[in-house]
């Protein structure tokens, strides 16, 4: 008989990696990917791939550089450029989207560690840099007018940033009028970004990462619904509510970004906190900011509370007695010392 | 009440049909004189003795010992130092079989009066928890009954880990000194109310022990679902009753007594023909073994490698003392089956999946029985930040395996929180 292993329990494992995660992602975009490339044509899908390989790209250099070992094959840089190219006009220039790439996987993502370590989502931290950056190139918004009446897509506004025709009613009261209609935003044949317009698309998607217990429906749940809730309180039509949850890229970050393991909270309860956070930035920035759009900002924002909401959602353990909380006076003098250690010791100078 | 985190695993239990075979006699057995979780016990014969079956061989004075007694007649060949699979170290009498198997003359049902010879009778009995932790069993009946009443006893008989189906058998074949045995307990120690605790994948079980308590108003039978650690102590006691047993403290604090299934069944038949704890049931199954799978009841002593052999098992790369998720690696495979080995698995191929970097996917948080927040601990580890260990309360982890078993990276996140224990003193 030869040798046998010895190794620490558990001797099985189970079935899920991290590759077979980031595949169901990918899947689960695809719906609104591909409903993108039909509504905005060939350029959509250029704008999707060079995305797509310069992140993979990117990822192989940064470890060959890094001298890292090679661990391209877990899709997480597929998921990447696929989010950052669904995030931004299909208009955009290609070289904007290798800057984007750049900015995700190498300094957002790379420099900080890699997978599992960076502190803000890459594609929506490459998608502000790039809006505050190529400001023109990132607002010039396609439009697929082909489907009605044949034309070639245009350019225009995104339903967010286009103004509400206001028109008297035959009873001399003022009334607003929406520049696309409910169905067009549901079914996203409107401007905007690549992978944000159809909602239904992405909804689809969002349940299949729901059903197959890859995402909580915690995050999206709140987010929408508590945005929707600030929303309908403060404008009091369910329209214009219905309209600023369909419009801009709320759907999608709410389903596909807010819900990035590496920057979102652990526990469904600091889940709760990320996600009611998310909707009041949002809300904020869309009713009184300059922006039309304010996804992208709070969960960048809350992207960078995640670690202390971390700390202060911590499950309770079963059975855990609460540790005595020390002394404040001792806990005080233990502060002092620290801090006396650091800048008054005379053995040290390094400062 | 809230549902307890848990995992789903598949059951194997190929074994279940599989009814008690007694295990032919070695030519020599190994008896370490260590086999619970008390002290080690001093070794009572010498080298070229007559031992007679159920001898006593070993004792001590220690409070948490239990003694150790001959499972075959025949000659002590040598007391030598022995290396547990655990890594505790004892000593270990080897012993030669003559193969008569001629019982010792002292063995006789014990007289029992009230709880004092009751508990003195299971110490003497050599009895430790059957489930595989091996508690002694005497300590766990001592408790202090004025400082710490017992109203309920539970009887676990979940089995939650895949292939073991030696409680299952216990069930199916000994039901009557099962329910004996716990009449026994309730009346020598008064303890009010009996819950009798089977996983829902055992419905024969469940139907069988249903018939046979049925006229007995204090004995009740509860079905749990199959889920891993079901079995766990303080996750039964939590299933079966809604009590949590808070840290620092032991199950009798919050007035319930764990006994797993054999360990009641033992219990009544030593009263009932007061032979010692010298043969266990053993499950032997895995993915290497070929041929013969299914239950022994084995003397203690008898090396793994004969149990292997019967099992027509040919290349092995694993064998384990109890189920794939807390089971043990033995080191080799001469090492002997001792009172708490309820299963011997063998494994074709050992499964050691590369690690990769934490996502954070929080799976291991969402599936952690005890709620703990097993990628946390690992960080506060790593930094060997003891505070923020304490503050996890990684002492609380009972080891189960559930989250190094779903985690998708593949990280030893179990192991890691038992390297981590020893960074935080205990109170």
């Amino acid at each position: 008989m030869n040798a046998l292993v010895v190794s620490p329990s558990p001797h099985r494992r189970g079935e899920i990696t991290s590759q077979k995660i980031m595949a169901l992602v990918i899947i689960a975009l695809l719906p609104s990917a591909a409903v993108g490339c039909v509504l905005f044509g060939l350029q959509a899908l250029f704008v999707l791939l060079t995305c797509i390989c310069s992140c993979v790209i990117f990822e192989i250099l940064c470890f060959l550089i890094m001298k890292r070992p090679q661990k391209v094959y877990d899709l997480s840089a597929v998921v990447t450029g696929l989010l950052l190219g669904m995030n931004l006009p299909s208009e955009c220039p290609l070289y904007v989207c290798v800057i984007g790439s750049f900015i995700a996987i190498v300094i957002v993502k790379q420099l900080f560690g890699g997978i599992g370590q960076n502190f803000a989502n890459p594609a929506i931290a490459a998608r502000i840099v790039l809006t505050l950056s190529f400001t023109g190139e990132m607002t010039r918004w396609a439009v697929p007018y082909w489907y009605k009446n044949g034309a070639d897509v245009v350019t225009g506004a995104t339903p967010l940033a286009s103004e509400w025709l206001t028109f008297s009613a035959p009873d001399g009261a003022l009334q607003k009028m929406a520049p696309f209609t409910l169905r067009e935003m549901f079914l996203g044949t409107t401007g905007g970004c690549i992978g944000e317009t159809c909602a239904l698309a992405l909804i689809i998607g969002g349940m299949l990462l729901i059903f197959t217990r890859v995402i909580s429906p915690v995050t999206p749940l709140v987010y929408i619904g508590s945005f929707g809730l600030m929303t309908f309180l403060y404008t009091g039509s369910a329209v214009e509510t219905l309209y600023h949850i369909l419009g801009g890229g709320l759907i999608i970050g709410a389903f596909f970004m807010a819900t990035d393991y590496t920057t979102a909270p652990l526990t469904n309860r600091g889940k709760l906190v990320f996600a009611l956070g998310c909707a009041v930035i949002t809300f904020v920035i869309r009713q009184f900011g300059s922006y039309p759009e304010g996804v992208s900002f709070s969960i960048l924002l809350m992207n960078l509370l995640t670690p202390y909401i971390d700390k202060l959602t911590r499950t309770s353990p079963l059975g855990a007695v609460k540790n005595k909380k020390t002394d404040g006076n001792k806990r005080l003098s233990e502060w002092k010392e620290k801090l006396e250690n650091r800048f008054f010791n005379p053995e040290r100078n390094d400062f | 009440m809230k549902k307890l985190k848990s995992i789903r695993l598949r059951h194997n239990k190929n074994t279940a049909h599989c009814a008690t075979v007694d295990f032919p006699v070695p030519d020599e057995v190994i008896i370490p004189m260590s086999q619970s979780m008390g002290a080690s016990c001093d070794c009572l014969v010498k080298k070229g003795d007559i031992v007679l079956k159920g001898q006593k061989i070993g004792d001590s004075n220690a409070f948490m010992s239990v003694p150790v007694h001959s499972p075959v007649s025949g000659t002590v060949r040598i007391i030598t130092d022995y290396l547990l699979p655990d890594g505790k170290k004892c000593k270990a009498a080897i012993i030669d079989s003559d193969g008569e198997q001629t019982l010792s003359p002292e063995l006789k049902p014990p007289v029992i009066t009230d709880r004092t010879s009751f508990i003195a009778a299971v110490r003497e009995s050599g009895l430790v928890g059957l489930g595989g932790a091996g508690f002694p069993t005497h300590v766990k009946l001592n408790y202090d009954a004025v400082k710490t009443p017992i109203n309920m006893l539970i009887i676990n008989g979940a089995e939650c880990e895949p292939y073991i189906t030696s409680d299952f058998r216990e069930f199916m074949e000994e039901p009557a000194d099962i329910t004996e045995g716990i009449l026994n307990v309730q009346k020598y120690l008064g303890i009010p109310n009996c819950k009798i605790c089977i996983e829902e994948n055992k419905p024969e079980a469940i139907k069988l022990m249903k018939s046979k308590t049925e006229f007995i108003n204090s004995v009740e039978v509860v079905t749990l679902p199959s889920r891993y650690p079901q079995g766990a102590e303080k996750m039964i006691i939590y299933s079966a009753s809604g009590r949590i047993v808070k840290e620092g403290e032991l199950p009798s604090h919050q007035g319930v007594m764990v006994l797993n299934v054999s360990t009641v069944g033992f219990i009544n038949r030593y009263l009932r023909t007061g032979v010692p704890l010298i043969s266990r049931r053993v499950t032997l199954d895995g993915p290497a073994v070929t041929q013969n799978a299914g239950n022994y009841n084995v003397p203690v002593g008898t090396r793994i490698e004969k149990l292997i052999e019967y099992g027509g098992a040919g290349e092995i790369k694993k064998i384990l003392y109890g189920g794939p998720m807390m089971g043990l690696c033995l080191y080799d495979p001469g090492q002997p089956v001792i009172k708490t080995t309820n299963a011997v698995i063998a494994c074709k191929k050992a499964v050691m999946p590369k690690t990769t970097p934490c996502i954070r996917c929080g799976l291991c948080v969402k599936r952690c029985p005890m709620n703990l927040m097993p990628v946390s601990i690992q960080k506060a580890y790593e930094a060997r930040d003891a505070k923020a260990l304490d503050e996890l309360k990684v002492l609380l982890c009972i080891n189960c395996g559930c989250c190094t078993y779903i985690c998708p990276a593949h990280r030893r996140l179990a192991e890691n929180t038992q390297l981590a224990k020893a960074l935080v003193p205990r109170k």
